[in-house]
């Protein structure tokens, strides 16, 4: 299949996927000050889906997870989920739906003064009247689908990376969202943990009927897990496709993104004068 | 030369605005505090948790640094006292002294050196960590959840560590002028009994109390809360309670100072 490149192919069919959206990003304009960051983000996310947004460091596409979690405000343009304008929701209703959606931080971002129970209870606590008993059922299943049952009692100091970030994924997992958000999960991992990771990921949101949602550099990983990727440069959907239309994709950047070579679209060196001139060697040598 | 000055002008003109700005901000975050203390109330078992770090926490350095300054001013008042053949009223100068300004004062130096940095570096950190952005993806506001339950916490526990420090200090003056030195014991509680008014100098020395915990909890969580994401934002932020907080509450001493016992006998 031929891939890929373009800003324009807004509605990705998926093969079979069921056609409707959970997500539809239309024309987003973001910028910090003046300096623009998303410049006419179009994206479209069906539900049940895990989705891979990928991009170099700095190419907004933790913007874009905060701009769907209604954190910030767009300069133009709309996130909508489940049909709603997240940015014209005011502060009550903007609750009323982060409660279906969740995000795992880079580092987990675990609660340090609570322990790995307290973590994953904290929302059921905050957000529902469930007795006590209950909760603690919850959470132990929560706990045992990512294998860290027997750690419930342990502090997050006490946890290795690869623990913690499946606790967050436990606890963002609590409340059984119709979103989760991952933001770099695969970030600072031994192998072990980041396979573990990445394939919690994919069984978690197939058993939870879940969209998911994953900010990251990972080619490799993400190629195996992923229903559909979107590439993010210069502000803009550089390119998408699934994971098979990206591996045989001969579109500049994503085969130089894909197979991690250093010069391409995307220059080894930043803008300068000519090396000659900055090395003051005379015009003769170029 | 003139550019110079003019750049000098402008860069004195953008930190005044830049002052008055944060000014107006730290203001508009009080008052977000004092809107979204509902939680806090509703489930006061948070604000005790906090209550337990930020003054049980304290006890130490409060008991011990009242001891000292009791007996500090013990040995000094009776020193000068004697002179005039007066070291019976020791016990009135140490109580006075410390229930009206040593004991609100110096617990509150002490309690923004001890719970108020801790409380920002512990709310910067959480940000820092993503901790706070975490519990706002979980539609939980960390206003209501993280910075009010600290911030009443802070403003309970003030008073009543006020009120340790004071204790302590009579008890270490006691210590000092009636069992090292020798006054009489009698002369040293009644004279003390007869000369402290308690609306006048504790009601007073307790008003003190309560501003002070509220300026200095309000200074703490500002700054972690408005702490640059970094290691040195962090330690910034820290820095500034500390130092802030020093100044306001020996500013506000004196103008509550000067209200209180302006012109009073």
């Amino acid at each position: 299949m031929a891939a890929l490149p373009n800003t324009q192919r807004v509605a990705p069919s998926f093969g079979s996927m069921k056609s409707e959206n959970l997500i539809e990003i239309n024309d987003l304009n973001f910028a910090y000050d003046t300096r623009a960051i998303l410049k006419g983000i179009n994206m479209t996310m069906p539900r049940g889906k895990v989705i891979a947004i990928m991009g170099g460091s700095g190419s907004g596409k933790t913007t874009l997870l905060r701009l769907i979690g209604g954190t910030i405000i767009p300069s133009s343009g709309s996130v909508r989920l489940e049909g709603q304008t997240v940015h014209e929701l005011d502060r009550e209703s903007l609750f009323r739906l982060r409660r279906k959606m969740s995000m795992l931080f880079q580092f987990g971002a675990l609660f340090t003064d609570l322990s790995v129970f307290d973590n994953v209870a904290f929302q059921m606590r905050e957000h529902t009247d469930l007795p006590e008993s209950m909760i603690r059922d919850l959470v132990l299943m929560k706990l045992h689908s990512v294998g860290l049952r027997g750690a419930h009692h342990l502090m997050p100091s006490q946890l290795s990376g690869g623990m913690a970030r499946r606790v967050a994924l436990a606890r963002s997992i609590a409340l059984d969202p119709v979103l989760c958000m991952y933001d770099e999960p695969f970030t600072g991992l031994d192998p072990i943990s980041l396979s573990v990771i990445a394939s919690l990921i994919r069984r978690l949101t197939d058993a939870l009927g879940m969209t998911s949602i994953i900010v990251t550099h990972d080619v490799q990983s993400s190629l195996q897990m992923v229903d559909y990727i979107y590439f993010i440069a210069d502000g803009v959907v550089a390119a998408q496709g699934t994971p098979a239309e990206v591996r045989n994709s001969v579109t500049p950047f994503v085969h130089q993104f894909v197979h991690g070579e250093e010069d391409g679209p995307v220059p080894f060196h930043y803008p300068a004068d000519t090396y000659a001139n900055d090395l003051r060697l005379g015009s003769n040598l170029v | 030369m003139s550019d110079r000055i003019i750049a000098g002008v402008r860069d004195i003109g953008h930190r005044v605005i830049e002052m008055v700005w944060r000014l107006g901000y730290a203001s508009r975050f009080f008052l977000l505090i004092l809107a979204k203390s509902g939680t806090s109330f509703q489930r006061f078992g948070l604000v005790i948790r906090e209550a337990y770090f930020a003054g049980v926490q304290s006890l130490i350095i409060i008991i011990v640094s009242g001891l000292f300054v009791g007996m500090v001013l013990g040995l000094q008042g009776y020193e000068t006292l004697q002179k005039y053949g007066s070291e019976s009223a020791t016990g009135i100068l140490v109580a006075l002294s410390l229930v009206r300004e040593l004991g609100p004062v110096v617990a509150a130096l002490l309690f923004a050196s001890r719970a108020g940095s801790a409380i920002t570096a512990e709310i910067g950190l959480m940000k820092t960590t993503e901790q706070l952005s975490a519990m706002e993806m979980m539609a939980v506001d960390p206003i209501a959840r993280v910075v009010a339950p600290r911030f009443w916490a802070g403003v309970f526990s003030m008073p009543l560590l006020a009120a340790l420090f004071s204790v302590m200090g009579i008890f270490g003056g006691h210590l000092i002028a009636v069992v090292v030195i020798g006054i009489d014991e009698g002369s040293f509680w009644s004279q003390m009994q007869s000369a402290v008014d308690f609306r006048y100098d504790i009601l007073n020395g307790f008003i003190k109390t309560c501003v002070f915990g509220v300026a200095v909890t309000a200074i703490a969580v500002f700054e972690g809360y408005d702490a640059p994401p970094t290691a040195a934002g962090v330690s910034g932020a820290t820095t500034r309670t500390v130092v802030t907080s020093s100044l306001v509450i020996l500013g506000l001493d004196f103008i509550l100072t000067a209200f209180m016992f302006r012109g009073m006998s």
